[in-house]
């Protein structure tokens, strides 16, 4: 009889575990950064995670332009499929719960209640606007009472490409509670991610990634706001820009390049500290003005008569 | 005559004279083109949906299918194209399926002018037509004696039929006389050849350009008007071919000719090519439904209507080797 | 036709047509397949109990009465008939639900559960859509593109507004107003349905809804997912019967609200039936709408509009277009292009996917209908029906169409409800005006011409709640509807149909 093999005596070694690379997100897909560069993302007690993409100019003119591609086709669907589209993402959010509540407790130091507190708002709130995607140009759109012969009415349409510098220390709450606004409106967006908190961000580009939400519509760049932001606010294909998380020191140059082709600025409210914001207050974080703001309001006239 | 007699026709008369000077304006067609129905795009688009989704019995979809390849117009139309290829098309066009006796031929082939003498040579002995392009096609944009002499030289060589393409330039710069003369004198530089009329849809944009090119190049005498090309996109589509079978049904009602219809390019599937069929009868019904009044100008739908056809006999799908690729 | 005829080429086309061994004129083998939707998608049950408090019961008699599908005369399901103790029962549970539960549950969580009901009906649709055909006789490619699409956009649309009320009502708290009773028809019940219980669960009511008795199941399958949805009982509760259930629900002292939608003599019936009461009222009646056809109109898709205005749904559709009002100048022109395009009207079985017009709700529905087809010939006007091969069992009607109609005839202003359109003559806009709202009716109009102006300045004078300009019976959920006059009051879509179902208070 041939011998067996030897059975093992010492316990299974752990399984080893087969850990994210986090990408960029661009039109769609997960591209390195053409860079080649990287960065160590911490926990909020310093914990190395992983490395992050240092995204370089080149990847956000690349991001500009998968934004302005997808922006036209995005537009052009109807208010109620945008809205559907953004629901499934909330169902797809659902499902991965647990790994954003995981990224975000170490991201950010939370407890787990409060983590998970933290992404079921994120979930909630991004149904919440949702459903104001066929909705919002009815409370904004008017017919104006003219003193003449004519039909006149005022029509909102989405402002274009967003540049979106998400919020520094709330990962994934703040970053929901800005970008969804925009796409209820019909805008695109390119997301600079908060630098010192990438994981959650890049995780919603993976369920943006798997909903139904066409390529180019959100595009997430991690990396230096230093290098990135003030790329982002010059760029001339660039027609809005949330500034929300533009860092001290950098908001006046942002803001002087922005103008060059009149951005439209979505800031913080005066007196407003990113430290000291509550995301968790719905009256504070959760506002239609905030869909508003990516809006044009277009008026026509037409004459009435037989 | 009276005076008043006199005067009463003096009025007419004169009446006529500034009508006619109304209507020789240069570019207009007076009372021609003034009275064109206006064509709504989305009610065009949700009629063409609601025909998309009829399904017809499986012994008219054979019939179908064969009506289909004997409507069809073999195109070949590529600088490339040598004496070899064009030989191998006609050789495909009169025997689709070598070894199956029962599909018939297709109704012609499609080709440049300088290739109609090898065509009318390889289709001799066979009913299948020789049709031609002309008129400096695909864009039209060279001298009137040009493209006269060239579709004389076209009819010369063999050509049973003649497609033309119109001045898109001039009809988009509101010169509708001059395309209205080109047709008038392309027609009679072709002879017996029978004339269809390409309006290059692609390039007209909107169903009433659409429609309004449709009436125009009717009366100027086209056999049949037809959509594209094949080198501009959009080529055919079906909404566009609805609007212009219902412009060739009005055509008819008002003066009583009957004038054919071929949309072209683009059709690369049995299943739309029903889907045409479905559009057509429905618009102009069984009368039109015959390759003397319907042409589809492809290249690709054959294999894919002999493949259906093998399905519908046999119920298992069919693979592109079975069937010769030219 | 005043278009100069151009001077024309002769036609020297001497071919035969390509023989296939057809003789001159022999018919063409192009032929439409059945087609037919399979019915065994829809377990249909022998007995449906009525819904009250997340639970099916029997009547309290156990009293149950038979749907028939009309396509066939045959008999679909026992369906429990209501007494009124049902009634009560039903009510009490919906003022429980309320109290307890749904008012006081925060916006943002009522329209979780209304999502869920959304996508469920996304994801039954196909169900639903035969179910629909099955018991009202309508065709499956109206139930399954029309239809059940809109029920589930409803009820989409409407979840996003119950934790927006704040928006929806400026400056001012919304409450609900507490229990509903909702009263639909025939026509289109699942999606009258959804009409009636997305904007009133929405605002934080709860419901009692009687379907009409002819057409019942479709409710009953939507309480089946409402348990899917884990809906909390007695949110919304389902009492079949006959129309005396309808008005004791209507003068329960239980109930904060009615809604109706049906006939104009029903909906002053139940008006009566509230009055002296605080309840509020909807009412949404019927019409005689008015197509207005002039001679710049894009003609080949006004016919498209005029078929659908009055055929689809076999024209059992309160805002129809039954009324066609052409231009002189082109009114040749339009009927002989009207009747080419009835020629191509396909007629029979609902399952079936080519058919364009179904059957008949009922036998009582075929007899007014003939009837008053019958007055219309009396009266003088000419009739037109293509020869159409009807099924020998159903109740089924041709499409008809009455030319040499004047104003004064009963087929001018008796709503029909039928597939049956009668055709008047116009000659300037003024006149269409006129002719257009001489009606005690102003539920909707259609109006077809290329001028952009005229269709504003039309729109401005016609005394209705809907106006389609170049098109016809479009709806959408963000599109407010209802009627002027004797067509009702109040609007069900959009922002507007919030307000029926919501008392203000001040901040």
């Amino acid at each position: 009889m041939a011998p067996r093999s030897p059975l093992p005596t010492e316990p299974p070694a752990p399984r080893i575990e087969v850990r994210k690379t986090y990408k960029l997100y661009i039109g769609g897909a997960f591209p390195r950064t053409e860079s080649g560069r990287s960065y160590l993302v911490s926990a909020a007690d310093g914990t190395p995670l992983t490395n992050a993409c240092r995204a370089s100019r080149k990847d956000l003119r690349d991001a500009v332009r998968a934004a302005r591609k997808a922006f036209g086709p995005w537009a052009d669907r109807t208010a109620m499929n945008r809205g559907q589209i953004l629901y499934r993402v909330a169902e797809l959010m659902e499902g991965r719960r647990d790994q954003f509540v995981a990224e975000v407790a170490a991201a950010e130091g939370l407890p787990v209640a409060a983590a998970r507190d933290a992404v079921d708002r994120s979930i909630d709130r991004w149904v919440w606007y949702a459903g104001w995607a066929d909705k919002i140009s009815q409370v904004l759109g008017t017919v104006n009472p003219v003193a003449a012969p004519y039909f006149n009415f005022t029509i909102p349409e989405p402002t274009g490409v967003v540049g979106l510098v998400a919020p520094e220390r709330s990962s994934l709450l703040g970053l929901v509670s800005r970008l969804a606004p925009v796409l209820a409106g019909g805008s695109v967006a390119v997301v600079v991610a908060s630098e010192t908190r990438p994981l959650a961000a890049v995780t919603l580009a993976e369920v943006l990634a798997t909903s139904d939400v066409p390529g180019g519509v959100v595009n997430v760049l991690t990396g230096h706001k230093r290098e990135l932001v003030p790329v982002l606010a010059a760029h001339v294909d660039v027609d809005a820009l949330d500034t929300w998380g533009v860092p001290a020191e950098l908001r006046e140059a942002v803001e002087v390049a922005a103008a060059e082709n009149v951005k439209r600025l979505a800031r913080r409210p005066p007196g407003v500290a990113d430290e000291r914001f509550d995301w968790t207050d719905p009256r504070a974080a959760q506002r239609p003005e905030w869909i508003a703001a990516f809006l044009e309001m277009k008026t026509v006239w037409h004459p009435i008569g037989s | 005559m009276t005076t008043t007699q006199h005067r009463d026709s003096l009025t007419r008369e004169r009446a006529n004279e500034l009508i006619r000077a109304w209507d020789a304006r240069p570019g207009t067609l007076g009372s021609l083109l003034g009275r064109v129905t206006a064509v709504d795009q989305v009610g065009v688009e949700e009629r063409v949906e609601a025909l998309r989704r009829r399904s017809i019995k499986k012994a008219s979809k054979l019939w179908a299918l064969d009506l289909a390849i004997r409507m069809i117009d073999l195109t070949t139309l590529e600088g490339k194209d040598t004496p070899g290829k064009v030989r191998a098309l006609c050789a495909k066009a009169v025997h689709p399926l070598p070894g199956d006796p029962t599909i018939p031929s297709v109704a012609a082939v499609c080709v440049y002018p300088a290739l109609v003498a090898e065509a009318k040579e390889a289709l001799r002995g066979s009913a299948v037509r020789v049709a031609s392009v002309a008129t400096g096609f695909p864009s039209g944009q060279t001298f009137r004696e040009v493209k006269i002499a060239e579709t004389r030289a076209a009819v010369d060589a063999g050509a049973d039929e003649i497609d033309m393409v119109i001045d898109r330039g001039a009809f988009l710069a509101g010169d509708y006389r001059a395309v209205f003369e080109e047709i008038v004198e392309v027609k009679e530089a072709a002879g017996p050849a029978h004339l269809k009329v390409i309006l290059e849809t692609g390039e007209l944009e909107t169903y009433d350009n659409v429609r309004r090119a449709s009436v125009l190049a009717m009366a100027a005498g086209a056999d049949f008007i037809k959509t594209s090309t094949g080198k501009v996109q959009p080529a055919a589509t079906l909404p566009v071919t609805l609007v212009m079978l219902e412009a060739i049904r009005d055509f008819e009602r008002q003066t009583g000719r009957v004038v054919g219809m071929k949309p072209a390019g683009g059709i690369r599937t049995a299943k739309e090519a029903i889907q045409y069929l479905v559009v057509l009868y429905e618009t102009l019904g069984p009368r039109w439904m015959t390759p003397e009044l319907f042409r589809f100008g492809a290249s690709s739908l054959l294999n894919d209507l002999l493949m259906q056809i093998e399905k519908e006999r046999t119920g298992r799908y069919q693979g592109p080797d079975h069937f010769s690729l030219d | 036709m005043t278009t100069e005829t151009p001077k024309l080429r002769p036609w020297t086309g001497d071919r035969a047509p390509a023989s296939w061994g057809l003789g001159e004129g022999q018919a063409i083998p192009w032929e439409y397949a059945p087609a037919p939707e399979a019915r065994e998608i829809v377990r249909l049950r022998e007995r449906y109990g009525l819904f009250i408090n997340g639970r099916e019961v029997p009547a309290a008699d156990g009293a149950t009465f038979t749907s028939i599908d009309p396509s066939t005369e045959q008999p679909l399901a026992q369906v429990a008939r209501a007494t009124p103790a049902d009634v009560d029962r039903a009510v009490r549970a919906a003022r429980r639900a309320q109290r307890r539960n749904w008012g006081a549950l925060p916006g943002a969580e009522r329209a979780k559960y209304l999502f869920r009901i959304a996508r469920l009906l996304q994801e039954r649709s196909r169900e639903f859509a035969v179910l629909e055909s099955m018991d009202s006789g309508k065709p499956i490619k109206e139930s399954r593109d029309v239809d059940i699409p809109l029920a589930a956009a409803h009820f989409w649309y409407y979840a996003g507004w119950a934790d927006k009320l704040d928006y929806a009502f400026p400056g001012r708290v919304a409450r609900p107003l507490g229990v509903a009773g909702q009263i639909i028809p025939w026509n289109f019940p699942l999606l009258m349905l959804a009409w009636k219980i997305a904007p009133a669960l929405a605002a934080g009511n709860t419901v009692v809804l009687k379907p009409a008795s002819t057409t019942p199941l479709s409710a009953l399958l939507f309480a089946d997912l409402c348990r899917q949805a884990d809906l909390p009982p007695g949110v919304v509760n389902i009492v079949t019967g006959p129309g005396e259930i309808g008005m004791h629900l209507v003068r329960h002292p239980g109930i904060d609200k009615v809604a109706f939608t049906g006939s104009t003599a029903v909906g002053r019936l139940i008006a009566q039936g509230v009055a002296g009461t605080d309840k509020a009222l909807t009412l949404e009646l019927g019409g005689k709408a008015a197509n207005i056809v002039f001679e710049d109109a894009p003609l080949d898709q006004a016919i498209e509009g005029i078929v659908n205005g009055i055929y689809f749904n076999q024209g059992e559709v309160c805002c129809a277009g039954s009324r066609l009002l052409v231009q002189e100048s082109i009114a040749d022109q339009l009927i002989g292009k009207l009747k080419d395009r009835l020629a191509t009207i396909r007629v029979g079985d609902p399952l079936d996917k080519n058919t364009d017009v179904g059957a008949i709700n009922s036998r009582q529905q075929l007899e007014r209908i003939t009837e008053l087809v019958n007055a219309g010939v009396a009266e003088g006007a000419e009739l037109y029906q293509p020869a159409c091969e009807l099924p020998e069992r159903g109740f089924f009607f041709r499409p008809t169409l009455f030319t040499n109609v004047a104003m004064s005839h009963l087929i001018a202003r008796e709503e029909i409800f039928g597939p049956v359109l009668a055709t008047l003559t116009f000659r300037t806009p003024e006149e269409a005006i006129e002719k257009a709202n001489n009606t005690p009716y102003g539920l909707s109009a259609g109006i077809w011409t290329e001028k952009g102006s005229r269709i504003l300045m039309m729109v401005r004078r016609m005394r209705a709640g809907v106006v389609w300009a170049n098109t016809f019976n479009r709806f959408d959920p963000t599109s407010p509807f209802g009627g002027y006059k004797e067509s009702g009051f109040g609007r069900e879509g959009g922002v507007h149909g919030l307000h029926a179902y919501v008392r203000l208070e001040d901040r």
